[in-house]
């Protein structure tokens, strides 16, 4: 167990890891029941990483995330009902239901968004940085991508830009071993962490299924950032439980094997956590209970809640697209 | 009044608003250098965190802008060609453009993209003569291509200033262009045309660099054959001012585009459609466009010349569309 984690911190990190478990079983569910338009890229397995990464982070702190950004988004405090009210497309949704799964964002809560595009999210959080840097606030940007987007080129340029830079940025790769269905070992020589370390940055790799190992590291990271120090990288291996989105579980694939798939729910980042706080006497047995019941409790009033709330009107849905609209822009589909 | 050239109009543009307003800050390939004039003497007056030199990394640079942006800056970025932008295009397309509706509007991107010496100087082949603008407007950026040097300046501060992204293509040809241009702070608006110079039997619609092209042409048809030709500049392409337009052709009757994007689905399709659905009645000679080919440009000066849009074509056009007419 972590040293530096103050024990009510250790507890709401199992709480925090598993709302985000229970979260995405009820989007596999929900999308079985056709109540949500549109493909999941569920969490699971990975919790460790976001809730870990997040516990070093204060509000103010801004991420970006990717396709598999509901685990993000839950750790750094996104609530439940407006995720699932934009999951279902609802006015009530974070984005008004314009943007899904892939795009859930809480400004308020320094979430600028999950993404489609495989590695997008790197220069954004980079230009985030550089406003905190120049304007001599002590925040940081953290982005979150997978072991695929290590070979986007963007992502590259963006960790060139940190490193000469010294943004406050935290590039935080999960390696879930595969892209969809391409191993990682079939597209990449050397180990993830090592090539940010060719950008001149603090760059490591930690056990992405231990929420206290990852919150370490990433603490260290985060005061470097806040201390002036620059760029770090942090690789942490882990895997995610269902196939690459929630359609796969309809489809025949072998690309893994059951059995890979069964050793690494063997170190479950939710069992292991429970174990360790029970063993370090931060909690009982019981208390781990009644943290579940809550979280399940708010699943429940969170779905409840975004089926109840309206449906955005058809009329409304070249809202948004501009901050000051001009006239016949932007242009409807038929004649005005 | 005092004069300047279009370079010199942007760098005034660039200067007042990072005077007035501390959150623009400045971007892109040799910014601070500064060697065609643009960005003279920025890096001096606003330091290193405004006016940033970046690797050459376009697809990073605009996402970063795109970062600062979502985080209360107001960035412009500048596209040392305009070709370049296809390097970014994911950062253009998918993140700055879609950005604000995907988010449901939970922020704003006010960010500005200089496109820099768009179009041909002659001789720079394929990957270095684009006018890029249709895919831009396709794209839903709000878009302004300003022809002389007093609207390059207005319509740069009215660009920083918007809440929305916004391209500014610099024209290669306009830029030495030399004109009045006040000293003080003044915008032009987005969405409002102008008529560069009046007549009653044609409107020619000419975009950007291929303005003082159409009114040289407005001139000779007017002393040689006596035709009126009103010569219309949008400025804006996004948003496009389509009653402005619509109140020239009512009058004329006769329109032809010229305009130095591809003949399919370049600039010129779109007004030509505009056109035809709400000017069909006004019309009585059949819409011209006279646009590039469907080709790169050659590099060759008279294969070149080929493909480009022609003065000699706008004015057999002209007189093609005045042969029609009013009964
Ligand atoms: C640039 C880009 N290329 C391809 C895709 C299609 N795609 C979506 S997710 C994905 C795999 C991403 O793998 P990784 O980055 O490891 O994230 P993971 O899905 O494992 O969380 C691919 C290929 C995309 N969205 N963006």
């Amino acid at each position: 167990m972590s040293n530096i984690l103050p024990p009510q911190m250790a507890r709401k990190m199992y709480a925090d890891m598993f709302r985000i478990r229970q979260f995405d079983i009820k989007v596999v569910e929900l999308v079985d029941d056709d109540l949500i338009p549109g493909s999941c890229h569920e969490y699971c397995g990975q919790e460790a990483v976001a809730v870990g990464v997040c516990s070093a982070l204060t509000k103010k702190d801004i991420l970006t995330s990717t396709h598999r950004g509901h685990g993000h988004t839950l750790a750094k405090g996104g609530d439940v009902g407006k995720m699932f009210a934009e999951l279902f497309g609802k006015s009530a949704g974070y984005n008004k239901g314009r943007g899904g799964s892939m795009h859930i964002a809480d400004f308020s809560l320094g979430i600028f968004g999950a993404n489609g595009i495989v590695g997008a999210g790197a220069p954004i959080a980079c230009g985030a940085a550089h406003k905190f840097k120049a304007a001599g606030e002590p925040h940081v940007a953290v982005s979150f991508f997978g072991d695929g987007a290590i070979n986007q080129g963007v992502v590259h340029e963006a960790m060139n830009l940190a490193a000469i830079w010294r943004l406050p940025v935290i590039f935080v790769c999960e390696n879930n071993l595969y892209a969809m269905t391409t191993p990682l070992r079939d597209v990449t020589i050397l180990e993830l962490y090592e090539r940010a370390q060719s950008y001149g940055m603090a760059s490591t790799k930690v056990d992405g299924m231990d929420v206290g190992a990852v919150f370490d590291t990433t603490f260290s990271a985060v005061e470097r950032a806040r201390a002036g120090g620059g760029p770090s990288f942090i690789q942490c291996d882990t895997y995610r439980y269902f196939g690459h989105y929630s359609g796969e579980r309809h489809m025949k694939t072998t690309y893994r094997t059951q059995q890979e798939i069964d050793e690494w729910k063997k170190r479950d980042p939710l069992d292991f956590w429970a174990e360790r706080l029970i063993q370090g006497s931060i909690c009982s047995a019981q208390d781990i209970e009644r943290m579940k019941r809550e979280v399940d409790e708010q699943i429940a009033e969170g779905v409840e809640y975004a089926s109840q709330c309206p449906a955005p009107s058809p009329q409304d849905a070249l809202e948004h697209m501009y901050a000051v609209n001009y006239p016949y822009t932007p242009a409807q589909g038929a004649e005005q | 009044m005092r004069q300047l050239r279009f370079l010199q109009a942007m760098n005034e543009a660039y200067r007042q608003v990072m005077a007035e307003d501390e959150s623009v800050m400045i971007l892109g390939e040799d910014i601070r250098g500064g060697i065609r004039g643009e960005t003279k003497g920025l890096h001096a007056a606003f330091g290193d965190d405004r006016v940033l030199d970046t690797p050459i990394s376009e697809a990073a640079f605009t996402g970063f802008a795109t970062g600062a942006a979502l985080a209360g800056l107001r960035p412009i970025v500048q596209f040392q060609v305009p070709s370049l932008i296809y390097v970014a295009f994911d950062q253009l397309v998918n993140q700055a453009a879609k950005m604000r509706l995907m988010l449901g509007g939970q922020a704003d991107l006010p960010v500005t993209y200089t496109i820099m010496v768009s179009g041909t100087r002659g001789g720079n082949a394929g990957q270095h003569s684009d006018n890029p603008y249709p895919y831009l407007v396709h794209a839903g950026f709000k878009v302004v291509c300003p022809s002389t040097a007093y609207d390059a300046k207005g319509l740069m501060i009215q660009a920083i200033r918007e809440q929305d992204p916004v391209v500014f293509i610099a024209s290669a040809m306009s830029l030495p262009h030399k004109g009045e241009v006040p000293e003080e702070i003044y915008t032009v608006p987005l969405g409002k045309g102008q008529v560069r110079r009046a007549g009653t039997d044609v409107t020619v619609v000419a975009v950007g660099h291929l303005v003082p092209e159409a009114l040289a042409v407005a001139e000779s048809l007017s002393e040689k054959r006596g035709i009126s030709v009103e010569v219309w500049d949008p400025r804006t392409l996004l948003p496009f001012d389509r009653d402005g337009l619509l109140e020239s052709v009512r009058k004329t009757g006769r329109v032809v585009i010229y305009d130095d994007t591809n003949r399919s689905c370049g600039y010129a399709s779109e007004i030509s459609a505009i056109l035809g659905e709400h000017a069909f009645s006004s019309l009585i000679a059949p819409i011209k466009r006279i646009t590039r080919a469907d080709i790169p440009l050659p590099y060759n000066p008279d294969l070149e010349a080929a493909v480009l849009p022609s003065p000699m074509q706008l004015e057999q056009a002209i007189c093609s569309v005045w042969s029609y007419s009013k009964s």
